[in-house]
């Protein structure tokens, strides 16, 4: 299970220089942990594209950004994420809440935001993996590292 | 009134050593007055994103400095980008090109048009420094304070707008903006 402690850990032991984010219920709970420290640094955005955007500056210049924020922000962010990953050709790196994710699964759920989280993902052709209770900073860490050791984008999805 | 090309001549006299991050009409007018490897044409671009690709670079090269040159219509796609620049003190000089019109697709008005404050709008996003400029010798004689100092700054200046215009085109390909870029900023590729 991640937890603001164990994922900021993570991120500054992999190098991440900035978590730019626009927090859900869940990773909102990590909060206390990213403000408070100094690297990454966390940056807050008014909305999702602006992530995409803003860490695709920060890549040019020289820095490690990751994104955090819900699925419903990776909707509204597709153009930015386009043109990052796609134009730019930048391997920017990004983790997702899936709200209901657990929910649907069971079929107690109405909530689309799960049934187009992953074929979203497809689309853009960024390569993901899903995270459930059972997953641990130290494989978020993982999933971050490969993506950057082959230069390319990647996407953690955290089940909710 | 002023035109884009008289604008942007008056900024690259201040421009310094700074990144000029550029987008839509503004890309070919200073691609034909500068030709630095500091100089990033954001195009293709995302819609409105300009000032935070400008932010990232500024947060990121503390040192160096960037000009963003956006446009009216760019700024209306993502006003939010100022509350975000106020919240993130950086050496970015952000200007807003008004020149009423979505000038890249021939010439339509936007919803602003007539009513819209760029001033307001970044001072009410809580930017600090914020200066107006509506013609060329007003421009010429303010723009040496408000491209120095801290930023974030935003400097709104009244063009005049072009009808017929052509879908601009990046001088060079990304791939090699990207390595120039960087070769500048002296990192590795
Ligand atoms: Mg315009």
């Amino acid at each position: 299970m991640l937890d603001g402690p164990s994922v900021a850990a993570a991120l500054e032991d992999c190098g991440v220089s900035h978590v730019i984010w626009v927090p859900d219920s869940v990773l909102g709970s990590w909060e206390p942990a990213l403000s408070g420290s100094q690297r990454p640094t966390l940056l807050r955005v008014c909305r999702e594209g602006e992530a995409f955007a803003l860490a695709a500056g920060l890549v040019l210049g020289g820095k490690k950004p990751v994104i955090f924020i819900q699925c419903t922000g990776l909707f509204e962010a597709g153009d930015a994420l386009r043109n990052a990953v796609h134009d730019l050709k930048l391997p920017i790196f990004m983790l997702v809440g899936v709200r209901s994710y657990y929910a649907h699964r069971q079929g107690k759920s109405n909530d689309s935001c799960p049934v187009f989280t992953e074929p979203i993902l497809r689309a853009w052709q960024i390569p993901y993996v899903v995270f459930e209770e059972r997953h641990t900073a130290a494989d978020l860490a993982a999933a971050y590292r490969q993506a950057q050791a082959e230069r390319r984008p990647g996407a953690v999805l955290v089940a909710e | 009134m002023m035109t884009q090309q008289q604008a942007l001549e008056i900024v690259k006299r201040h421009r310094n050593n700074r990144v000029v991050v550029t987008t839509m009409s503004a890309v070919p007018t200073w691609a034909a007055l500068s030709d630095s490897p500091l100089d990033f044409h954001f195009i293709p671009s995302a819609m409105g994103h300009a000032p935070d690709l400008g932010l990232g670079i500024a947060l990121a090269r503390p040192e160096r400095g960037v000009i963003v040159l956006n446009g009216d219509g760019c700024m209306l796609m993502n006003l939010g980008s100022l509350i975000t620049l106020a919240n993130h003190p950086a050496n970015i000089h952000l200007l807003i090109l008004d020149n009423g019109l979505y000038e890249v697709t021939g010439g339509q008005p936007h919803a602003g048009v007539g009513h819209a404050d760029f001033a307001e709008l970044a001072r009410g996003a809580g930017i600090r420094r914020v200066y107006s400029f509506d013609n060329h010798d007003s421009w010429q004689a303010g723009a040496a304070e408000a491209l120095a100092g801290p930023g974030p700054a935003v400097i709104w200046l009244k063009i005049e707008g072009r009808l017929g215009q052509q879908t601009p085109k990046p001088p060079r390909p990304m791939s090699e903006q990207i390595a120039r870029l960087q070769a500048a900023l002296e990192l590795p590729g």
